[in-house]
């Protein structure tokens, strides 16, 4: 016992004291949280470079009845086609819209100019146009469009859930996430510490200490120790990874509110009657999302969590180190490794496509109750609600799971370890399976 | 001090071992030797129970092999290794305490090797900073950091340079003086052939000789003898009831003569009828090399 707690404290010491294991907490969720800054405010940003455009609206339809937008200008022009065509590249239009004077029946609408538009510009315009055809129409119809409008509303729908303590607040976005976050952390964890288990029995096979380290220690407690060892690097990793992003997430929170804050009183003072409106529905949106992720169990989430990612990087990282102590180097991994990583990327692929989508259906069922498949699978079910009967008969397995991969690995392990420069088959290992001690 | 009773170690479609048996006195150095695939390291890796044989038993101090023996045994596998990219000092507090040291302990006991063995600015460094020769040393103090009483070298001098392996050898005497075993296992017999008091020789899994290098040698002398001598054209006439000749040349660079003694005869008669006819300037008894009585052995069970 003691024994092996020297060979987990090594393993342990020797990657956090690494370079690397500080630039990764540190860097990592900085990389993340600034990629995602970085797309938001590319998507808030959008494309502000003004836009004009010329309209030769022979129909007479549209005329006067496109409305400016944000970056796009519409201008009225009363040219020939030709004509307009020529002046193009002259004016200070960059695209002509050119109606045709049968509009309705002569579908041909061109939007010409000398570079191409995006397509959310000529979606803008088409959205317009139909609104502004529809409206004709209901008009020529006898329907007042204002009572319409009237009548539009924006829809939200607040999802309940009936339990125990009676009607709770079920917020299926805030769900997802959760969940979407836990699968991806412990499916992203499991390949990577998994592999690392496997990278530090092949670097002592390789270097050849192994032989004076097991003239010391079982070959068991070794393995044992080591996956230990680097489990606790990867819980150190997480706690940091939550203590910096609570931290994170604090200062930028108050950051945002108080810049938003800001310019809400200066856009009340500029009365622009537009962004007024838009003030109070930001500021609901931000009151439901922290209504939603209110709604989410954190206690319950995070310590399933940390279950299923230990007894998820039990069972791999024993699989893991049974690999590499059947090969001589890293590049021979590759057969392997394949059988041992397909489990755990078809549960991600089948978890973010379909459990999502169906979390009560039988697939997402069985995916959660094997033991290889369960980490992620049930991961991505447990923000939906799980019976406990079902987590209970998931954790049994898993954790029985655990213990027979162990003892495959441990078999495969004590034989593979002593083994050089041997290419080694299934058949072989199949065979060091079943050799006596 | 180590026994070890029939020993069977059998592989998937070889047998390692065959009802091997070597007894090894406390404090002597004991020389493991046989070929390359002979099955030297299987006993050894026994020994430190690193595979379990299929049959047989050691037994070390009277007890039977049980894992409190691990802090007894020293062992430096042929396969060298440390980890690259640990500091020195750290790593042998770790390899001494895995085999049972206290860390203090480790530390004292670290400390005076490291002084002993001229390495004392080496604790911080790492082992991929060191040369080859230095690896050496650092392996070497490794695994005799923790005090064994029994210390087994798998070809102990493969690999070092001539300067280490005089000092290694230096050391691993000293270690012997002061009460510990020693067991070398080596394909090359003349290495250790002066080393050690005692040897067992194995062959395609067997034990085929063991005993005391002096006895062993002594039974396989046979009275024959060298000698260099001064002076032209030796006669060998009547020399037939004394001698057997083996060799004999006379060149401008010395004369010489092999013979073989008949029976009843000592080196005194030989000399006696040499004497006057011709100047002997040094005669030495043809012993036996451990090789020579390997391969004579080996030959001999064919």
């Amino acid at each position: 016992m003691n024994k092996i707690l020297l060979i987990i404290k090594r393993e342990y010491f020797s990657r956090v004291r690494k370079k690397s294991f500080l630039l990764m907490t540190f860097l990592v969720p900085g990389l993340i949280i600034g990629m995602y800054a970085l797309i938001f405010f590319l998507l808030a940003k959008g494309d502000d470079k003004q836009k004009n455009i010329e309209v030769l609206d022979q129909s007479g339809i549209f005329a006067g009845k496109l409305q400016n937008k944000k970056n796009i200008f519409f201008q009225y022009a009363n040219d020939s086609y030709e004509g307009a065509k020529k002046e193009l590249p002259k004016s200070t239009a960059d695209f002509l819209l050119y109606i045709p004077k049968d509009y309705p029946a002569n579908q041909n609408i061109e939007i010409i100019s000398e570079k191409k538009p995006g397509i959310s510009l000529i979606g803008d315009i088409e959205t317009q146009m139909e609104t502004v055809l529809q409206n004709k129409r209901l008009v020529e119809a006898g329907i007042d469009t204002s009572i319409l409008n009237q009548a539009k509303d924006r829809v939200n729908i607040s999802a309940k859930q009936l339990t125990q303590e009676g009607e709770k607040d079920a917020s299926i976005g805030a769900t997802f996430v959760i969940g979407f976050i836990c699968a991806f952390l412990i499916y992203i964890s499991l390949l990577i510490y998994g592999t690392q288990v496997m990278r530090g029995v092949i670097e002592e096979k390789t270097n050849r200490i192994i032989e004076v380290i097991i003239s010391s220690v079982k070959p068991f407690q070794l393995m044992l120790g080591k996956i230990i060892g680097i489990g606790m690097v990867g819980l150190t990793q997480f706690l940091l990874w939550i203590v910096l992003s609570l931290g994170l997430s604090t200062i930028a929170g108050n950051v945002f509110l108080k810049t938003d804050m800001a310019k809400n009183q200066i856009e009340q003072v500029q009365h622009t009657k537009d962004k007024q409106v838009k003030s109070p529905d930001k500021a609901q949106l931000f009151a439901e999302i922290s209504k939603a992720a209110g709604t989410v169990d954190y206690v319950y989430v995070l310590g399933t969590f940390l279950f299923y990612f230990l007894g998820g990087y039990l069972i791999y990282s024993a699989l893991f180190a049974a690999v590499g102590s059947a090969v001589d180097n890293e590049t021979e991994t590759q057969q392997f490794m394949l059988p041992i990583t397909l489990p755990l990327i078809f549960s991600f692929i089948i978890g973010m496509n379909f459990i999502v989508n169906n979390p009560d259906s039988p697939i997402s069922f069985w995916l959660s109750i094997i033991p290889l498949t369960s980490p992620v699978a049930m991961m991505i079910r447990i923000p939906y609600g799980v019976p406990t009967w079902e987590l209970i008969l998931s954790m049994t397995l898993l954790v029985g799971g655990f213990l027979f991969t162990t003892w495959v690995a441990s078999r495969i392990y004590r034989v593979g370890i002593l083994m050089y420069g041997k290419k080694t088959s299934y058949k072989e290992l199949a065979k060091w399976l079943m050799y006596k001690e | 001090m180590l026994s070890i009773r029939n020993i069977v170690k059998q592989y998937a479609n070889h047998r390692a071992l065959d009802h091997v048996s070597i007894e090894i006195e406390k404090g002597c150095i004991f020389g493991l030797l046989g070929p390359n695939g002979a099955g030297k390291t299987s006993l050894i890796r026994i020994i430190n129970q690193i595979t379990a044989p299929d049959e047989g038993e050691i037994w070390l101090n009277g007890e039977k092999l049980n894992p409190s023996h691990i802090s007894k045994i020293g062992y430096l596998p042929e396969e060298r290794g440390l980890y690259k990219k640990m500091e020195i000092g750290e790593q042998m507090l770790y390899l001494a305490q895995l085999k049972g040291m206290s860390r203090a302990e480790a530390i004292k006991r670290s400390r005076y090797w490291f002084e002993k063995m001229g390495m004392e600015s080496w604790w911080k460094k790492k082992v991929e900073d060191l040369s080859k020769g230095m690896q050496q040393k650092v392996q070497f103090v490794a695994t005799i950091v923790h005090n064994p009483e029994l210390i087994i070298l798998d070809e102990p001098f493969s690999g070092f340079d001539p300067v280490n392996v005089e000092i290694i050898t230096q050391e691993i005497l000293e270690l012997n003086r002061q009460g510990a075993t020693i067991i070398f296992s080596t394909h090359r017999m003349e290495s250790v052939e002066q080393l050690c008091d005692n040897i067992a020789l194995i062959n395609k899994s067997h034990k085929i000789l063991d005993g005391r290098v002096r006895d062993i040698k002594n039974s396989y002398r046979n009275n024959t003898y060298h000698i260099e001598y001064n002076g032209q054209s030796l006669n060998l006439e009547g020399s037939d009831s004394i001698f057997e000749v083996l060799h004999q040349s006379e060149q401008e660079e010395g004369n010489e003569i092999t013979l073989k003694l008949k029976e009843l005869k000592n080196s005194n008669d030989a000399l006696a009828y040499l004497l006057p006819r011709v100047h002997v300037m040094q005669m030495t008894e043809v012993v036996p090399s451990i090789h020579d009585i390997f391969i004579q052995q080996v030959t001999n069970l064919n």
